[in-house]
């Protein structure tokens, strides 16, 4: 039985046909991609990967050459460079060295990622820090303690906080969705992130810290909640999966999912992101496979990627 | 009165049981004209996937002991055995027996192939230096139309037993066999990958096998004009090309021979310094 404060949400925004969606998003898997569309879907993916390097072992080196991957992903070929570097807060002021004014943007998570488990003032701070290190982006955790206990206002409230503390820094709310363990907690932690971000500002779905990650079926929840409230409000709000996404494969079902139920206007860098390490690789395989004609070894992109 | 079940024959791939992704097939009969069998037409999709799975595989078979590679394929002859009948239904008794000789002379060479391919170097400074084999990684194998098992067989067990792993494409005329030897290696404790075998056109398949650049070498049974495309093919990925002539005896003990592991394995050489 849901807490009356989420029942009451719900009748407002409407709960979630849990099977519906499931039937919905196996049909994505369905759609054929060939040729001109393959290679215009996996270029597009490429530039909306967020390269990610979220270790405890991170250290200076190793973020910088992961930005320099993230400028200048293959040398072969028309590829574009990625959206984003995303590392943790320390990390920023490395990463800012090598692609401040490129075009390439400096994502950091902060507020006590991948948790959240911290007092608001500091998490607060590790936000201003990153963003005056130079993040023009910032990953927020919503605390998920405060939102199962129905708490609602306290957890959006903490959002606010935090957009204030961004300044002119991209927003990006991380549901942890696998610890919302219900798609209708999952379409109230949406709207609930969205009335109190900027137009712009990102929902995104997991951190990749825990078992479950990003899947069609969580996204397409968001996706639909994004959709209903720019129909409701007129406010765009982007959207960002992470975790789990591994093949450019899954990454085309994705946008798949984006096309179809978002339209046109969210297919580009500043509407959708991929939080991802791994998917960099297989998009440029993919990409040299339709460039030579040979299926590729992983070898032959960088290998440490692994350890991104 | 029961109704009979008929088997659906299926590729084994990455330890499973597979349909081709394309759903494809072709009609295989007996000799006497009868319908035998559907048979999976793999499409270069699959190969792509058979490799993928070859990968998953042949990482934890390099690192097995040679002394468990030599337990693990005298199993597979254990399994072979104990349905000699029933391959020896599609193929011939003496075929299965060959066959069964054949990876017992190969589960003998798994440990001792490395006495005989490697080598301790006499050098002038003071060093000692020594010669040893690691395995390529995968191989493609093109099987001829005749000898569906014993040719599968002699082009497979070579690079298998120096710690490679396989993706093996069967006869198209007579692919029962290599179903059935499939079913074998799932009860042989070859781990998953390790041996990939798919069934279908081989005009279709082979410039990805000759392109595709994770396969490390090719053995193939090839005319004249296939052997130029694959090696044509090959040449980006400076793969290794093994060609055998369609006309070859395979039931030839020359066949046995531990040198046939040779082509499947990269030579290390280390100086090690000793005291002067």
């Amino acid at each position: 039985m849901p807490a009356p404060a989420l029942r009451r949400l719900l009748d407002e925004i409407g709960p979630v046909d849990a099977t519906g969606v499931e039937e919905r998003v196996a049909k994505y898997a369905t759609r054929s991609i060939k040729k001109k569309s393959k290679i215009f879907g996996l270029k597009l993916a490429v530039s909306m990967v967020d390269l990610t390097t979220l270790e405890g072992k991170d250290t200076a080196g190793k973020v910088a050459s992961l930005c320099q991957k993230a400028l200048r992903p293959h040398d072969a070929g028309d590829v574009p460079q990625v959206a984003a570097v995303c590392v943790y807060p320390a990390m920023v002021k490395h990463a800012a060295k090598h692609v401040k004014g490129t075009g390439v943007r400096i994502a950091s998570v902060a507020t006590a990622f991948p948790s959240g488990q911290a007092p608001l003032r500091t998490r607060l701070a590790e936000v201003k820090q990153a963003v005056a290190d130079g993040a023009d982006e910032i990953d927020m955790v919503i605390n998920r303690g405060a939102f199962l206990s129905g708490s609602f206002a306290e957890m959006q409230d903490e959002i606010a906080a935090v957009v204030e503390a961004c300044g002119e820094a991209t927003l990006k709310v991380i549901l942890e969705t696998s610890e919302l363990e219900t798609y209708d907690n999952i379409r109230a932690a949406s709207f609930l992130s969205m009335r109190v971000i900027r137009p712009g500002d990102f929902i995104k779905t997991s951190t990749g810290k825990t078992s479950a990650n990003a899947t069609l079926g969580n996204q397409q929840v968001m996706l639909d909640a994004i959709r209903d409230f720019y129909l409701q409000t007129g406010t765009e709000i982007a959207m960002k999966p992470a975790g789990g996404i591994k093949t450019a494969k899954q990454a085309l079902q994705f946008l798949i999912a984006v096309k179809e139920t978002l339209g046109d206007r969210w297919l580009n860098n500043s509407r959708y992101r991929f939080g991802a390490s791994s998917l960099l690789n297989d998009l440029l395989r993919q990409l040299e496979t339709q460039r030579t004609g040979a299926y590729q070894a992983p070898w032959t992109f960088t290998e440490d990627s692994g350890g991104y | 009165m029961s109704l009979p079940i008929t088997k659906t024959p299926k590729c084994y791939v990455g330890g499973a049981f597979i349909r081709s992704e394309s759903g494809r097939i072709y009609e295989i009969h007996r000799s006497s004209g009868e319908f035998l069998a559907n048979i999976p037409l793999c499409s270069r999709k699959d190969l792509r996937n058979a490799v993928e799975a070859a990968a998953k595989g042949g990482a934890g078979w390099a690192k097995r002991s040679p002394y468990n590679r030599a337990q693990i394929l005298y199993r597979l002859a254990e399994m072979l055995e104990s349905r000699a009948a029933e391959m020896a239904a599609v193929t011939s008794t003496e075929e299965t027996r060959a066959s069964i000789d054949r990876i017992v002379h190969f589960a003998g060479w798994a440990d001792k192939y490395e006495q005989v391919l490697g080598s301790v170097n006499p050098v002038a400074s003071s060093h000692f230096n020594f010669t040893v084999t690691e395995p390529v990684g995968i191989v493609g194998i093109l099987a001829p139309e005749e000898s569906p098992l014993l040719a599968l067989l002699t082009l497979i067990l070579p690079a298998i037993t120096a710690g490679n792993s396989v993706v093996a494409l069967a006869s198209k005329s007579r692919p029962y066999p290599s179903i059935l030897l499939g079913e074998m290696l799932a009860v042989s404790d070859l781990p998953g990958g390790v041996i990939n075998l798919l069934t279908g056109d081989r005009a279709e398949l082979l410039a990805t096998f000759a392109t595709h650049e994770h396969l490390r070498a090719l053995a193939a049974t090839a005319d004249t004009s296939e052997a130029t495309a694959l090696q044509k093919g090959a040449a980006d990925s400076v793969k290794r090309v093994v060609i055998h002539d369609p006309k070859t005896d395979w039931f030839s003990a020359a066949h046995d021979s531990p040198y046939a592991i040779r082509d499947f394995t990269e030579a290390k050489t280390v100086w090690h310094p000793i005291g002067s």
